[in-house]
């Protein structure tokens, strides 16, 4: 558990011993975890199934709170702010830090109305102004010239790839700070993960970006920096290019050459 | 010997299906045999013509027809906002504690007789009707109230389950975009039930189309359309249930069938429409 001082990038985030609790557990699901997320660069959260890495993501939304009796301790300060206190408008939390799924959540309406929800959500009614927001979404996501013909048909009418770049596009529309993202490709096919994953590198102009991946050569790929977890617990982190070839820890080194996981 | 097994059970399985729609067309040709007399005196002025006189030798089927149609309209225009107010709440506000006893209580309030829903209707429900609205009653109100919470658990109830096979991820990502709880009700969870909602309403409109027991009690058995809804009236279900043990004559007696014709294709109808509503969304989901 090293080099977290040595971070000397501006940070979009900062976990402070933070520690997570399912409703009706006692222990945790996350022990302990202190990590700085970099700003406008890409942090990879990778470790076997049940280290706690999409439980950790889900907590920087606070989407843990939609089902009750889960709870956090500790903090993740987000422009300072602790946005684990009671009092945080969830709300606001959760336009400025945007979520992609394991699979794509086309919303059961028209390709136009997906970008334009979380617009109309933040009281934007303007038609020439969603237009623009909606086709500049689509463009920073590399879908409008697929669809720009089609913007009135059915979300679900798109291919995969399509559905998971129009689910992209919806939340980038909303211009979060922060965005998550939970296993992007794991339901795509290589061609269309490609296209995610060149997306995602170029959206770190813009954004800071974690992506929670069971796939290393992905987090290779894609991070800047990578967070190691193993049982609910941060084993190491540090920049991608160390971890992966000089991995401080034991335990990186055999996950990371395949011993486990 | 297998291939002799499987030829056997082929065929036996593709006769019991057979079987089912035999007796649907039997039971068309049975009804029409047996109204024919009817159909040619009235032919199908039956449909438009109101007065019922037995005595008279004279039928027209207006005022049950007329009646049928009102008290499904009385009973599916209360029962269908509050239904889907109890399903919102099942679904997606209620604590898991309260959720289980009270979902189940909306499936047994759907499984008592009808004969009991008119029982209570008759001797309890009619008198606050009477002391409210005025009347005796008994009569057309007092029948779609009855119907409307009768058929209120089963949309409540159908409804409830085609929202909750919104996918977790889908209400999560709509949360995830700064959705409020009613934001994702009304944009994504019902859009989503939409084909299961208006098939549930279909199915549960089939069902007060056809309802008799529950009805006969409170209607009052008088052919007689009125805008008054406290007064005592018929629908199809109700003639049927009570004329045909005094039915004398042969005209009398084919008329009642016509009725139940005319009956067995508005059922008929509704149960295919929400039919193909159901088999759209199966279709939409592949």
């Amino acid at each position: 558990m090293a080099t977290i001082a040595e971070i000397k990038e501006k940070r979009a985030v900062e976990v402070k011993d933070f520690n997570f609790y399912y409703a009706g557990t006692v222990d945790p699901a996350l022990k302990d975890i202190n990590l700085p997320i970099p700003k406008k660069k890409v942090t990879a959260l990778i470790g076997p199934s049940g280290c706690g890495k999409t439980t950790l993501l889900r907590s920087f939304n606070r989407i843990h709170d939609l089902y009750p009796g889960n709870r956090y301790e500790g903090e993740i300060l987000v422009h300072g702010e602790n946005i684990l206190q009671k009092n945080i408008d969830l709300i606001d939390l959760r336009v400025n830090v945007g979520m992609i799924f394991q699979k794509p959540t086309p919303f059961p309406m028209s390709i136009f109305d997906n970008i334009a929800y979380g617009l109309r959500l933040k009281g934007i009614k303007n038609k020439t102004e969603l237009k623009d927001r909606v086709e500049k979404a689509l463009k920073d996501a590399a879908l409008f010239e697929e669809v720009k013909d089609r913007l009135k048909a059915d979300g679900s009418s798109l291919s995969g790839g399509q559905q998971q770049r129009l689910c992209i596009a919806r939340a980038i529309a909303v211009e979060p700070e922060i965005m998550l993202f939970d296993e992007p490709t794991s339901a795509l096919d290589p061609i269309s993960t490609l296209a995610i994953e060149k997306l995602i590198i170029e959206l770190k102009d813009k954004v800071s970006i974690i992506i929670v991946t069971h796939n290393m050569q992905q987090a290779a790929r894609v991070s800047d920096y990578t967070a190691f977890m193993y049982l609910g617990e941060l084993i190491e982190f540090g920049k991608t290019d160390d971890i992966f070839v000089n991995p401080k820890e034991k335990l990186t080194e055999e996950y990371i050459t395949g011993k486990f996981g | 010997m297998k291939k002799i097994v499987d030829f056997f059970f082929e065929n036996l399985t593709k006769l019991t299906a057979l079987f089912s729609l035999i007796l649907l067309v039997a039971i068309m040709a049975v009804l029409f045999n047996e109204a024919l007399p009817a159909i040619s005196a009235f032919g199908l002025s039956f449909i438009s013509e109101d007065v019922w006189a037995p005595n008279r030798e004279v039928f027209g089927g207006f005022s049950s027809i007329v009646g049928s149609l009102l008290s499904t309209f009385i009973a599916m225009f209360l029962a269908t906002p509050i239904a889907i107010g109890i399903a919102i709440f099942l679904s997606e506000i209620a604590p898991a504690r309260v959720k289980e006893p009270i979902g189940v209580s909306v499936e047994l309030l759907a499984a008592i007789p009808s004969v009991i829903y008119g029982m209570w209707g008759l001797f309890y429900f009619a008198p606050i009707i009477r002391d409210i609205f005025g009347g005796n009653g008994i009569g057309m109100l007092t029948a779609g109230i009855v119907l409307a919470i009768m058929i209120l658990p089963f949309i409540a109830a159908v409804t409830r389950d085609a929202m909750n096979t919104t996918p977790d991820m889908l209400k999560e990502s709509a949360y995830a975009l700064g959705a409020t709880k009613w934001d994702v009700i009304k944009d994504v969870i019902i859009p989503f039930a939409k084909a299961g909602v208006i098939g549930s309403i279909i199915l549960a409109l089939g069902r007060a189309i056809g309802e008799t027991m529950a009805v006969t009690f409170v209607m009052g058995n008088v052919h007689n359309i009125s805008l008054d809804l406290t007064a005592a009236a018929t629908n199809i279900p109700t003639t049927l249930a009570n004329e045909f043990a005094e039915a004398e004559s042969g005209l009398h007696y084919a008329s009642l069938f016509y009725l139940a014709l005319i009956l067995f294709l508005m059922s008929f109808v509704t149960i295919f429409v929400s039919k193909i509503y159901f088999l759209r969304k199966v279709r939409k989901s592949k």
